[in-house]
């Protein structure tokens, strides 16, 4: 980081935005949405691990994300510290990450997305029914946040600003992994599995090991959740949840950085910010907004396959094409045409 | 820190690179590979030939450790690898190329390299420094670029690469592994004539401390290269010799070359 490059700037002035954001927004619900949006935006990175650096399409997703919560939640509620809680968030989270990985990196493609899927009922299962321990239903409460070197983060920009840290540094993590030896060997059994093999690979444990490392961080991401919503309920392991942090990753395209976080950003505003008020047929559409976060994903899937941030990319790229050069002469082709 | 390193040092000198013995595979009852034995010497060119369908690609994918036999056993450098994981075989010195091309689409056609290298690497877990900076690893992949000829569109994305350039991608890699044992499927199939005389002046060019067995329909290249000559027929070994040997004797113009 000698010099300034454009890209290094563009990240620099994102950075110093997000960290202002309490003060520009101002009102703590706005605030709280945008937390969301970054402790989301940790699991669909985490997610996108797998799907989009692994090949592998995991549905299980929430039940890892909810094992973490449902970990941080009950040591909290036996009365232990926060330090002991999230200490077991996170080797619970992993953990289940490691029998998760055992029994769906048998295989790949649809075999492991219903595997995955299958192991994500499960948590879901033992969240609803297995009362003694998860007060079924009704949930486990979270009544204090923690408050690290001595800082509450009992109010909303406090919050926010915790949540910050954490995603950068899942960010970071993330850039450094992508570009890392290891994140070249995952790529690298998403596209030539056999060949990998023959080259001297252990596909099986490099997948395995990708997969905890997605694992960790979707554990930090429910941590994160059970702090801000201070409370845990079976809903968290729902199959809804694991869809939506697919959704997530591949609206906004899978396997880039952005992507993840721009896909955690559409799906938490849609849910959460009364969009077009005032808009009149535009404002009564979006109170429906799982029919329009529906009609946006249809969107983005017919008119940019690989994710609104590559699609963006693209299109970007082509308009500039078409403002510094004329179309080549189509008058040729169209006689040749019959 | 070298860029391959290999496990297992060979004692003294075997007088076999790759020994299969009595190697048995079937698929349901087809029998694809049938009592076969080979014996390649170190430095040898082994050529085999046989009709579509004797079993040529599937004794390779025997000895790589993509298969596993029914029965027998295979040999590297004195090592019984009957057992070893295919991607161990790798650590040992087995190299290969594929008759179907199989290589990294998205990626550069340095890249591709690089990440053979990076197989034999303990570099290929780590996961906090930057790839592109491994400028060992990167050297060694440009120098094997540069015996098959691509050093000068080695950062060009290999979707954006011809069926020959693609085909000496498969054997930079190959030989990127500084393999004891190559093998070779098919490397002339679907080449021009100016490409396939480039390949054959880079098979030529490879030094004699690797050995090689090559799998090609193509006669007039492989002749060339070939001393020894093995020709299979129904997954059995049915003539076996030198060049002259073998396409002098009858059974070979039976079976395969036609009269």
């Amino acid at each position: 980081m000698n010099r300034l490059t454009p890209r290094g700037a563009a990240i620099g002035i994102a950075v110093l935005v997000l960290a202002a954001l309490p003060v520009w927004i101002g009102n703590p619900y706005y605030i709280n949405v945008a937390s969301q949006i970054l402790l989301y935006a940790v699991l669909a990175l985490a997610l996108n691990v797998m799907v989009g650096y692994g090949g592998l399409v995991s549905l299980g997703h929430a039940g890892l994300f909810a094992m973490a919560g449902y970990a941080g939640a009950l040591v909290l509620q036996a009365g232990h510290g926060h330090l002991l809680a999230d200490l077991s968030a996170i080797v619970v989270a992993v953990a289940a990450t490691a029998v998760f990985g055992l029994l769906s990196l048998r295989s790949t493609g649809i075999g492991f997305l219903m595997i995955t899927l299958a192991l994500g009922q499960i948590v879901w299962g033992i969240a609803y029914r297995w009362a003694d321990l998860t007060n079924g239903d009704n949930g486990v409460n979270v009544t204090t946040r923690p408050a690290p070197f001595g800082i509450s983060l009992a109010s909303a920009d406090a919050f926010y600003w915790a949540t910050l840290l954490v995603f950068l540094l899942a960010v970071v993590t993330m850039a450094v992994f992508v570009r890392s030896p290891f994140g070249a060997s995952l790529r690298g059994t998403r596209d030539q599995p056999r060949r990998m093999n023959a080259l001297g690979y252990n596909v099986w444990l490099i997948r395995f090991v990708a997969f905890l490392f997605s694992g960790f961080w979707t554990g930090v991401a429910g941590l994160l959740f059970i702090y801000y919503n201070q409370f845990v309920s079976p809903q968290v392991a729902a199959l809804q949840a694991s869809a939506e942090a697919l959704l997530m990753v591949i609206s906004g395209g899978t396997a880039t950085l952005l992507g993840p976080i721009v896909g955690a950003a559409i799906v938490v505003i849609m849910k959460n910010v009364k969009l077009f008020e005032n808009w009149w047929i535009l404002g009564e559409l979006f109170t429906h907004w799982n029919m329009m976060l529906g009609v946006i994903f249809v969107a983005i899937v017919t008119f940019m396959p690989e994710g609104l941030v590559p699609g963006s990319v693209r299109l970007w790229k082509r308009g500039l094409q078409s403002v510094r050069k004329r179309p080549a002469v189509p008058a040729k082709l169209e006689e040749r045409a019959p | 820190m070298t860029a391959v390193q290999r496990t297992a040092p060979s004692a003294g000198a075997p007088t076999t690179a790759l020994g299969v013995q009595r190697l048995c595979k079937s698929f349901g009852g087809l029998k694809v590979t049938c009592d076969v034995t080979l014996d390649v010497a170190p430095g040898e060119r082994r050529l085999i030939i046989g009709p579509n369908g004797a079993g040529k690609t599937t004794l390779f994918n025997l000895i790589t450790g993509e298969l596993s036999p029914d029965s027998g056993s295979i040999i590297l450098d004195g090592q019984d690898i009957t057992r070893v994981p295919s991607r161990r075989r790798a650590h040992l010195g087995l190299a290969r190329t594929y008759q179907i091309i199989t290589l990294f689409g998205r990626d550069t056609i340095l890249r591709n390299v690089t990440l053979a290298l990076l197989g034999l690497s303990r570099l290929r877990w780590d996961p906090f420094v930057d790839l592109d900076r491994e400028h060992v690893l990167i050297d060694a992949a440009r120098a094997a670029l540069v015996r098959v000829g691509l050093a000068h569109i080695a950062e060009r994305p290999l979707a954006q690469t011809s069926y020959g350039e693609r085909r000496r991608v498969e054997i930079a890699m190959a030989l990127a592994q500084n393999p004891k044992v190559l093998l070779l499927d098919e490397p002339f199939a679907g080449l021009s004539v100016d490409e396939r005389r480039d390949v054959q002046k880079l098979l030529l060019a490879i030094p004699r401390d690797v050995t090689i067995v090559m799998i090609e329909h193509d006669m007039d290249v492989a002749l060339e290269f070939a001393e020894q000559i093995t020709l299979l027929h129904f997954g059995e070994v049915i003539v076996e010799g030198s060049r002259t040997q073998v396409v002098a004797d009858p059974r070979t113009r039976e079976v395969y070359l036609g009269h």
